[in-house]
């Protein structure tokens, strides 16, 4: 098999085994159907003379059977498959965080430590990984067919996405929602690791901050600990282990806080105000870049705090 | 005197309130739109022959293939066989008149022919990129082409397809001839029936949503774009509100068509004539339910995707129910296979594989592999082209005597079918494969491990474009030197074979006599064949 169709994830089995259900599901409705299609037209043919025809009636029986056995087999299909697709949205709580920046026409990656690769992702083999996603323009697709894994990269908010890496080696990358021009070139490849090698490789070159430190700089930067440190004099909740919490608003709702609530909290503060909270945030719209809001987040999660919450 | 010897001129044409001159007019454009859509098409498989996008620029294939789709979906598949043979047919086939409002029909055509020049237009001044989709912010911020235009266009011809639609609904309310219930309809007028539903229903969406992406596009209102509190995501569910049903609006007529043609060259009752009537609306109401299907891999909630996943599932029922029945019909039947049957029951079979391959893409956990990838293209074009054009095809072959007055050659029509069948399975089969092994849609280049399988798919193309150009001679030949058609030249029941080949202009000369039931065929008595 070539490397776009191996099975290289830990959920790429269980895809291909529903895929081979249904395959074999579709493909003996589609060969019964024809059959029969073609043997009433050779037997009923209007040059045959020995044959038997006549009027046909009404036959509640035959129809309700053909109503309710597919109904009941689309059920449990669709049970599986849904079944399927919720693992996709649980990522295990200590998935390795990695930064996904779509833009036209290429992938920006970020480690927690700060290195950076463009195109092309090193993750390690056998470890959970969680990708945090957002799109500096149109919409893209993460899409890794051999992985069976794929996720839209929307400007303005953050998707995720997680896959262990079940197979050295290397696996291509396809941008597959439309983004323009060079839609077909934002090709990359993700090369899976021994756990040895990706830590050496890791550390190979960085001089860079790691993405937490890059964050707590900007924290501080833009005025941020003003109000949320320890011992300020406004009163700002705290922000240190704040993912994956459950946070109580104002208005009597409960969420849990992920990358998207922080987003939100930092753009659009009036969106989400914390029980027992005065509304008095700016908005940091236009003041923070994608980068900032990554490194902001990385920080969060630097800190501490429950994590790896579903969507 | 016949409809067609109303006056000769064209203006005695372009004035016409005739439902049937009015049909005429559609099936010339729509044939016009469909060349130059195929044409686009053409170009686009020559492109994909090999992987390195040498042929065209990607500006050049990206505006290709927006084009192709804009084209075949709003100007050729959404207005194919509800305005050229719905117009046709619905009032013949409930002994009426005319439509209920002629002149508003005839306004339906202009506002048609203006939108799609409108789309001819910005093609010319430049094309646009953006996919027929639109997705915004690539349409509303990134896209450089003439995308205010072709959503102009859009907008126009919708308004086309909202006064169709309540033109036939009113019409069928109201002009049924004394006696004929609901259930004595024959199904193709059911088809017609739930399309103008969607149509009336749907559209309204559409209009809203082109204006909504031009105010967004010209005026950055917001609505959209989140840097400004909007959502991209909003778009999508507006978008494909409208676009899901679109495809029914695309193949019910097309089940309405099977349903005429296979008990006609059976000889036989279709099989469970209520359940066929209730599966259309069943498809046509269930059709609103589903359109998140589209957006699994969105971000959209994943409550929202287990919903709108279970719908999908629950509406390939009664697509399944009229597969089934369709067969039933042929049992104990006496079967003639001229070329209005070897397409009907080649849209059987196409259909078929396109509902069946649609439960992959319904399945959550396979469609974030599949999606947006050859395997849905090929899944769409089953359907669509496999299905709708099948059909309209079919339909073509089989009323062209009652619509000119002349049969058409069986041999060569027959030779177009197969051809067409096999041409089209050939194109597109790969491209099922193709997607399987992850080769993204809308790619004008690509890795070289997927270029046997395009290359067969552009081999087969080069076969269904022979298959497509044939009618166009063998129909024009026939108009000419073709034997001259009775009124009933497939010895078929309904009431537009009550009338001569060509109805006159007021369609019956003596009230029709109303039959005893509908498609009151009878296998054991031969065809009348009266030529
Ligand atoms: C010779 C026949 C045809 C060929 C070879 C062909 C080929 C293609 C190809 C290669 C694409 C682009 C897929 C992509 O990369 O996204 C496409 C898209 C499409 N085609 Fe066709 N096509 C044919 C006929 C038709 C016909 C007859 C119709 C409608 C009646 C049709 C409707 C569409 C639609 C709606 C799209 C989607 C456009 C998009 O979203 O990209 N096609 N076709
Ligand atoms: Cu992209």
């Amino acid at each position: 098999m070539n490397s776009t169709l191996a099975e290289a994830s830990s959920i790429a089995r269980s895809t291909d085994l529903l895929f081979g259900a249904m395959l074999l599901l579709c493909g003996v409705m589609a060969i019964g159907i024809c059959f029969v299609l073609l043997f009433f037209c050779i037997r009923y043919r209007a040059g045959n003379r020995k044959v038997d025809r006549g009027v046909v009636g009404r036959k509640l029986g035959v129809e309700l059977t053909w109503t309710l056995v597919p109904l009941a087999l689309f059920i449990v299909i669709f049970t599986w498959a849904a079944h399927d697709f919720s693992e996709l949205y649980r990522p295990p709580a200590d998935a390795l965080p990695i930064s996904v920046e779509a833009k036209q026409w290429m992938w920006k990656l970020q480690h927690r430590n700060g290195k950076r690769e463009i195109n092309e992702l090193h993750v390690p083999l056998g470890q959970p990984v969680k990708l945090v996603m957002s799109s500096q323009d149109a919409i893209h697709s993460f899409f890794v067919p051999a992985f069976r894994i794929k996720q839209d990269v929307v400007p303005g908010r953050y998707t995720t996405l997680w896959f262990t890496a079940t197979q050295l080696g290397e696996f291509p990358l396809f941008c597959s929602e439309y983004c323009g021009s060079s839609h077909s070139q934002m090709i990359g490849r993700i090369v899976v690791l021994a756990p040895a090698d990706f830590g050496r490789w890791l550390q190979a070159g960085t001089s860079q901050p790691s993405l937490a430190q890059y964050g707590y700089a900007r924290f501080r930067q833009l005025g941020c600990s003003g109000c949320h440190a320890a011992g300020s004099t406004v009163h700002a909740p705290a922000l240190e282990g704040l993912l994956g919490r459950t946070v109580h608003l104002q208005d009597g709702r409960t969420l849990v806080a992920d990358e998207n609530y922080i987003r939100d909290s930092i753009l659009l503060p009036q969106k989400d105000v914390v029980a027992g909270f005065a509304p008095v945030m700016p908005s940091f719209a236009g003041q923070v870049s994608e980068e900032d809001i990554q490194g902001l987040v990385a920080w969060i999660r630097s800190t501490g705090g429950p994590q790896g919450a579903p969507r | 005197m016949s409809y067609l010897d109303e006056g000769h001129t064209i203006k005695s044409w372009l004035t016409s309130t005739d439902h049937k001159r009015i049909a005429i007019l559609y099936a010339i454009s729509i044939s016009v739109f469909f060349f130059v859509g195929g044409a686009a098409a053409t170009l686009i498989r020559l492109e994909l022959a090999t992987p390195a996008g040498d042929l065209v620029s990607h500006d050049t294939y990206n505006r290709l293939f927006t084009a192709h789709g804009v084209i075949m979906v709003w100007l050729f598949l959404i207005p194919s066989i509800p305005s050229v043979f719905g117009n046709f047919l619905l009032p013949l086939m409930i002994g009426a008149k005319d439509l209920a409002f002629p002149r508003l029909n005839l306004l339906s055509w202009y506002l048609y022919v203006a939108g799609g020049v409108l789309v001819l237009c910005a093609l010319a001044a430049g094309g646009v990129d953006t996919g027929w989709t639109f997705y915004t912010p690539y349409s509303t911020m990134f896209s450089n082409g003439y995308v205010v235009l072709t959503l102009f266009g859009v907008f126009v011809t919708g308004f086309s397809s909202i006064l169709t639609g309540l033109n036939f609904i009113v019409t069928v309310h109201h002009l049924r001839m004394p006696g004929m219930g609901w259930f004595r309809l024959p199904l193709f007028i059911w088809a017609i029936y739930a399309t103008s539903l969607i149509l009336v229903l749907a559209t309204p969406v559409l209009a809203m949503t082109t204006l909504l992406l031009v105010a967004e596009r010209l005026w950055h209102i917001g609505v959209f774009d989140p840097a400004l509190g909007g959502d991209p995501i909003l778009f999508q569910h507006l978008f494909w509100f409208y676009s899901h049903p679109a495809v029914y609006i695309m193949v019910l007529p097309a089940m309405g068509v099977a349903s005429e043609i296979i008990p006609c060259f059976a000889r036989q009752r279709i099989f469970g004539y209520r359940f066929m009537a209730y599966a259309i609306l069943g498809i046509a109401s269930i059709g609103f339910l589903v359109w998140g299907h589209h957006m699994f891999v969105s971000g959209q909630s994943m409550a929202a995707s287990m919903v709108f996943s279970l719908l999908s599932f629950l509406v390939a029922i009664p697509s399944a129910i009229k597969v089934f029945n369709w067969t039933a019909t042929l049992y104990k039947g006496s079967l003639r296979f001229e070329a209005p049957m070897l397409y009907a029951l080649g849209f059987v079979g196409l259909f078929m594989i396109g509902g069946l391959t649609g439960l992959f893409l319904a399945s959550l956990a396979l469609d974030v592999h599949l999606t947006d990838t050859y395997f849905v293209v090929s899944h769409f074009h089953y359907i669509m082209v496999g299905g709708t054009v099948m059909a309209y095809f079919g339909a073509l072959h089989f009323w062209w005597p009652k619509v000119t007055g002349k049969l058409v050659p069986d041999l060569w029509a027959r030779i177009a079918a197969v051809l067409i069948f096999l041409g089209f399975n050939f194109t597109f089969f790969p491209q099922y494969l193709l997607g399987v092994a992850g080769m993204p849609r809308r790619y004008h280049q690509y890795p070289p491990q997927f270029q046997v399988l395009h290359l067969l798919s552009s081999a087969g193309a080069v076969v269904l474009a022979i298959g497509y150009l044939l009618p166009l001679f063998y129909l024009a030949w026939s108009l000419r030197y073709g034997q001259r058609a009775s009124a009933n030249p497939w010895d078929a029941r309904g009431l537009e074979w009550e009338t001569s080949s060509p109805p006159p202009t007021h369609n019956f000369t003596h009230p029709p006599q109303l039959p005893e039931r509908v498609y009151d065929y009878d296998p054991t008595s031969p065809r009348a064949v009266a030529q």
